[in-house]
């Protein structure tokens, strides 16, 4: 009798272990965190990235715009790819905010040269932390804040024709 | 001979330079950077990781000390950026709470079965 419920126990535990690592497996292990909170963009200074000129983020964020703020680099291939969409987001009613991440500043002028400028305001981000202060990961990514200076959208990764179409229903 | 002896000394020289490499940041630093988890590597931390992300990241934390910000309002400012995942050290919360009693419960199990297990051999 005793053996069986040993026998009964071990095959539960068995099959209890197996549903885990099976739903494990099927589970991309790419870690990408919800937005499941609203979050204020953080206050933080940086540097302008024509004038090298101190700026602080509370005097380029004002309450009762949309801002998206875009981190780029020239060195970024993705990036590239969702350049035509922050073209053509320069026409609408959002200001269009880009950090400079880790760049050469000669490379960064000739890649909005070469593409065009879509940005009202470029910082710099030579060390990255202002990436941090964001809670980003790296180039490029895409935070969409809100009249009340909330962060309400994060794209991870380059701006694509479903996430372009998301801002826009988001901004109007 | 004098050949082999110059190649031991340049190969210390570089040894020594390699294991130097973590020594420009304090205990208490290189303690956070190996709580600190490198979320765009596989299973690195920020100590061990030299990836953009983390080396950005030992930049922030540098600051935050410097700035009188103590080990743990570090870990959670970040938490609150990222998210639980940062850390290496989970908090118990409902979502993590099994993670942390399934050990216990099963070292009490085990525990169980040896002891019966005994209690029956004796008899």
């Amino acid at each position: 009798m005793r053996n069986k419920i040993f026998i009964i126990f071990g095959f539960i535990l068995f099959i209890f272990c197996f549903i885990i690592f099976y739903k494990g497996l099927q589970k991309p292990n790419v870690y990408s965190p919800e937005l499941n909170q609203k979050k204020s963009i953080p206050s933080f200074v940086s540097l302008d990235f024509y004038s090298n000129e101190k700026v602080l983020s509370d005097d380029i964020f004002k309450k009762g715009n949309y801002y998206l703020v875009n981190i780029w680099s020239s060195w970024c291939i993705p990036c590239r790819s969702e350049h035509p969409f922050l073209i053509r987001l320069k026409n609408s009613k959002i200001n269009l905010v880009g950090i400079n991440y880790k760049d050469n500043i000669n490379n960064a002028k000739a890649f909005l040269n070469e593409l065009g400028n879509p940005y009202s305001k470029i910082l710099s981000d030579k060390d990255g932390v202002i990436s941090i202060e964001l809670g980003a990961y790296g180039v490029p990514e895409t935070f969409l804040i809100n009249k009340e200076k909330f962060i309400i959208k994060k794209i991870i990764g380059p701006i694509n024709n479903e996430s372009y179409k998301e801002i826009v229903n988001l901004i109007k | 001979m004098k050949k082999i002896i110059s190649f031991v000394l340049v190969f210390f020289c570089f040894i020594s330079n390699n294991l130097s490499a973590s020594e420009k940041y304090s205990d208490l630093e290189n303690k956070i950077f190996k709580n600190l988890r490198c979320l765009i590597c596989q299973g690195q931390s920020i100590y061990d990781s030299q990836s953009d992300f983390s080396e950005s990241m030992k930049i922030v934390v540098r600051k935050n000390l410097q700035e009188g910000m103590s080990e743990k309002e570090i870990y959670n400012s970040l938490k609150n950026k990222y998210g639980e995942w940062v850390l290496y050290d989970p908090q118990v919360n409902k979502g993590t709470y099994l993670l942390w009693s399934l050990p216990l419960i099963l070292f009490l199990l085990g525990g169980a079965i040896i002891l019966r297990k005994l209690s029956i051999l004796k008899k």
